[in-house]
């Protein structure tokens, strides 16, 4: 099957031609599955933003290709806004872009500029205010008047609402608590299994990038150092901390198990996967 | 991008132009700038240019973006100098209308024109060559006098540091904003004017809101350290003039005797 979304050795250098020119990404390349949950982690400054800024035309590559569809996006720069609402990207800290008087006016902001008509634009704000976990009640409040995270359903709920192909999502839990960091996820998990779309989500955190993703795509210093399912990158840990990462914490809870002689699979990498394990270990005991 | 953007950039370095006081620098720009105005002739135009020059040659930087420096006051350069074309009495070398295009009109505008620009491209080189917290720490020190007459000098430079200061933060919010906002198919490039500026509101409002959240955690931050103005205040860097800055004085004052004297015989 054709990949959604295909990078082919992207390169983007900032500020060309200054002393402050640095690269913060080269020749980057991988695919993206249509259906897919990839996940994308890198350390502070390993060019994660940056990448997923490409993949909807807000930057232009400085070299290489981005094709979609298997399109190259920027062979008609005219119609780089139609990508735009194709690969909805939410951006950091998305909450500081609110601006409407109502939540449900700032949600309706995409597919207003898209130009569909209201009736279509009121389901649409419905239907992304479900997935992002909001309660209709707080859609007539002003956004400044709802709680941190209400503000950052709000804006996830307004690049969903552009029923994007593909969703990015740049660290959608950073700064939350545990209770809503885990709510959050949850959504977006569901999100991902109820209309099977494209989704990426990009964070520094093992542990959330382990219990949501299908497949990881390790950045470090600019570039992919590691791609493959959970259980193929956890199980190369040594590599993973040569780059600064680490790998989530019950993977290294297995590790130390696994170095005072317990026989188990050093690579899982949730709580559920560990238990079964030492389970049927244990299972395995009994029955000998 | 509003990145790129290079108004009032600095360009760090360690060339004699950066070494200098900052005091010194602001000095030597007002000396550059007066003896710009006394000038009348190509000789000591030839002098002013020249200078310029020699003071970018030293700085190493480059010349390109002093040149994009003039961009802004483009528009106004050519109106100026328009004016003067048309508006200078003298030997009339062309007529049409109310037009009327005179050789002293040519020679005005040229020198207008060149006088704006080396103006300009002078006080670039002073703030590409000063990071702003020495240029505001150099102002302070220059309006010191001032206090006497009740003025808050240090007040004053302490507002533009930190204005100075929030400059590239604010430019790197707005640019975050509108990515995030074209991310939602935002359009600020085409359409009317009005439909443009209405296209600014979901990048106004953001904006100024995350200002007066920033202007309130620096103020709260300051009073945590008793921040309670420049009474008894030390600096981490004192400035002292050095044997360079003295250098630098002598030169400028002689090219500014130089170019009033050239102006006394007419040149």
């Amino acid at each position: 099957m054709e990949p959604i979304i295909q990078v082919e050795n992207l390169t983007h250098t900032y500020g060309a031609g200054t002393p402050f020119q640095r690269s913060a990404i080269a020749g980057v390349s991988f695919q993206l599955q249509q259906g897919e949950f990839l996940g994308v982690i890198g350390h502070t400054g390993s060019g994660k933003s940056t990448l997923i800024q490409h993949l909807n035309g807000l930057l232009k590559p400085t070299a290489g290709r981005v094709l979609f569809h298997g399109r190259d996006i920027w062979a008609d720069p005219k119609r780089i806004r139609e990508v735009r609402f194709r690969v909805g990207l939410v951006f950091q800290y998305p909450e500081y872009q609110l601006f409407e008087e109502t939540a449900a006016k700032d949600i309706a902001f995409g597919p207003k500029n898209m130009g569909l008509d209201d009736t279509e634009i009121q389901r649409r704000v419905e239907e992304a205010a479900s997935f992002a976990g909001l309660s209709p009640d707080l859609l007539d409040k002003s956004p400044f008047d709802l709680s941190g995270g209400q503000k950052r359903r709000v804006a996830i709920a307004g690049v969903i609402a552009m029923r994007p192909e593909v969703l990015i999502l740049d660290e959608p839990s950073a700064g939350l608590d545990p209770a809503g960091r885990s709510e959050l996820l949850q959504n977006i998990r569901d999100y991902h299994a109820r209309t099977g779309g494209t989704v990426v989500l990009v964070s520094h955190s093992m542990d959330e990038i382990a219990e949501n993703v299908q497949r990881i795509l390790v950045l470090s210093r600019s570039g992919v150092v590691m791609s493959g399912t959970p259980h193929e990158v956890f199980s190369r840990a040594e590599e993973l901390e040569a780059v600064g990462l680490s790998v989530p914490q019950i993977t290294k809870v297995a590790m130390e198990l696994r170095r005072r002689g317990v026989d188990i699979d050093p690579a899982v990498y949730t709580v559920e996967d560990l238990r079964r394990s030492l389970l049927a270990l244990r299972g395995g005991g009994a029955g000998a | 991008m509003l990145k790129d953007i290079t108004l009032g950039q600095y360009f760090p370095g360690t060339t004699p132009a950066h070494r200098l006081d900052p005091r010194t620098k602001l000095i030597l720009v007002v000396l550059y700038i007066i003896a710009l105005f006394a000038a009348e002739s190509f000789v000591s135009y030839g002098l002013m240019a020249l200078t310029l020059c020699l003071c970018v040659a030293v700085s190493k930087v480059p010349p390109k973006s002093l040149i994009k420096g003039l961009k802004p006051v483009l528009f106004i350069l050519i109106f100026t100098a328009l004016l003067n074309v048309f508006y200078t009495p003298g030997r009339i070398l062309w007529q049409w209308w109310i037009f009327r295009v005179t050789i002293e009109g040519i020679f005005t505008a040229f020198f207008m024109a060149l006088r704006i620009s080396l103006l300009i491209m002078g006080t670039f080189l002073m703030t590409y060559t000063t990071s702003p917290i020495m240029l505001t720490d150099g102002m302070e020190s220059l309006m010191n006098p001032l206090k006497k007459l009740h003025v808050p000098v240090h007040e004053l430079a302490m507002m533009m540091s930190i204005a100075l200061r929030f400059i590239p933060t604010l430019i790197e919010e707005t640019d975050k904003i509108m990515s995030a906002q074209k991310a939602r198919g935002a359009d600020f490039e085409t359409g009317s004017l009005l439909q443009r500026a209405k296209a600014m509101v979901p990048l106004l409002v953001p904006l100024f809101i995350s200002a007066f959240r920033r202007a309130d955690e620096l103020a709260v931050a300051m009073e945590c350290r008793c921040y309670h103005g420049g009474e008894g205040r030390t600096k981490l860097k004192v400035l002292r003039y050095r044997g360079i800055d003295y250098t630098a004085f002598s030169l400028g004052a002689l090219i500014l005797a130089g170019v009033i004297v050239l102006a006394r015989f007419g040149l």
